[in-house]
């Protein structure tokens, strides 16, 4: 396969095939806590798009040309979490300055994205797969971000129609979430086996 | 636990919060995603416990041993760096004498750094206790985490296929529901579950 065929089906595979939040758990919490409104879910997409592609990018560079030649991967931990909490508060600091009401609107779960597996996890699965490739690696990096803000906004649709429903009382809140999750899961299932 | 007078505070009534009033998991939802990602099986699920444990009452002591040291805004900062050399340690010693767990578990051992109940006790209990307190709630905290885990694991496993920590319980004639260890089955037995504790907490109120 050529280069671009290999890209495309990296990417196509990580937003349907292989969603960060459908197969891998990953995410879970802020796609819980914030996917009660459409527009928030998809602010908090955006912001995690940008962090994962940033962090998925420089934690590549960092892992493919100061640790492995020098045989540091013991750090490797420690190195990715510093990167993605260093990312995470770029975004902070600009959408506090150029978008106030979407930072108040975020709360706590904003300083959270650092907590955000999603990241972390995509950063560590670019590691597990064995991507020697920088260009693969951004564009897995992007299409975890697009996997995730699709997955959320979902949700958040799926949530608003949920208000209006008649939902038994102790389902109400969370286990009504995860359920409706499980059954979206069931139907992404149905791209598993397309790609690889 | 949010008064800094740890001294009232027994540590039988910390330790028990831990595992049913403030369940991590049930009550409080923090952790989801291990929780939903490694209990397929009852034996995963018990290792990823007994690590997020390990982690868990390291960096509480750590955290507490240095509360008063820690400036507010670099705060969340010490708290991963913390945790995240703690994980390593966890990721070593297990790749060492447990290669096969290593290898079932994959990335979801690292990604003890990024899970929320570690960094929110040692936010709201160990930068604000004694060393004492701080370890019998990380105690109390990684039980409640670890039983919550067996016991999904235990549901999920079972109807899957038909046997518990390995050892056939169903009759033979019972049919393995194939969709109970995939995905679908973590997301829908975990709500179930929630909706149960629900119904319990407000039976008893």
């Amino acid at each position: 396969m050529d280069t671009l065929q290999i890209l495309l089906m990296g990417f196509i595979s990580v937003v349907i095939v292989n969603n960060l939040v459908f197969t891998k758990f990953l995410g879970i919490c802020p796609y819980l806590g914030v996917s009660g409104r459409i527009d928030m879910a998809f602010g908090m997409g955006c912001a995690v798009t940008f962090v994962v592609t940033l962090s998925g990018t420089l934690t590549w560079l960092i892992d493919h040309l100061i640790l492995m030649p020098r045989g540091l991967e013991v750090t490797r931990y420690v190195c990715f979490i510093l990167v993605i909490a260093g990312a995470v508060q770029l975004v902070e600091m600009y959408i506090r300055k150029f978008f106030p009401a979407l930072y108040d609107s975020f709360g706590i779960f904003l300083p959270l994205i650092t907590t955000n597996c999603a990241i972390l996890g995509l950063c560590l699965f670019v590691n597990l797969w064995g991507i020697d490739n920088l260009l693969e690696a951004v564009v897995l990096s992007v299409g975890a971000g697009i996997g995730f803000t699709l997955a959320i906004c979902i949700m958040a649709g799926i949530r608003e129609n949920l208000n209006l429903a008649d939902v038994p009382d102790c389902l109400k809140g969370a286990p009504i979430t995860l359920i409706t999750a499980g059954l979206l899961t069931l139907a992404f299932m149905g791209f598993a086996g397309m790609i690889r | 636990m949010t008064s800094n007078d740890s001294a009232n505070v027994s540590f039988g009534q910390t330790f028990a919060a831990g595992i049913w009033n403030e369940n991590p998991v049930l009550r409080l939802l923090l952790g989801m995603c291990p929780t939903l990602a490694v209990t397929a099986a009852v034996k995963p699920a018990l290792t990823m416990g007994l690590s997020v444990i390990f982690v868990l009452v390291c960096s509480n002591i750590v955290v507490s041993l240095m509360r008063n040291l820690l400036k507010p805004h670099l705060r969340i900062l010490m708290f991963t760096l913390t945790i995240s050399t703690f994980v390593t340690i966890a990721d070593l010693f297990l790749k060492a004498f447990a290669p096969d767990m290593s290898e079932t578990l994959g990335p979801y051992v690292p990604l003890i750094i990024v899970n929320c109940i570690i960094i929110c006790r040692a936010e709201a209990c160990a930068s604000k206790n004694t060393l004492a307190v701080s370890i019998v709630d990380a105690l109390g905290m990684g039980a409640g985490f670890t039983i919550t885990l067996c016991v999904l694991a235990g549901i999920r496993e079972l109807l899957a296929t038909g046997k518990v920590f390995e050892i056939q319980v169903m009759p033979g004639a019972f049919v393995p529901w194939a969709a109970m260890g995939m995905p679908v089955g973590a997301f829908i037995t975990l709500g179930l579950l929630l909706g149960a504790v629900n119904l319990i907490t407000k039976k008893n109120s």
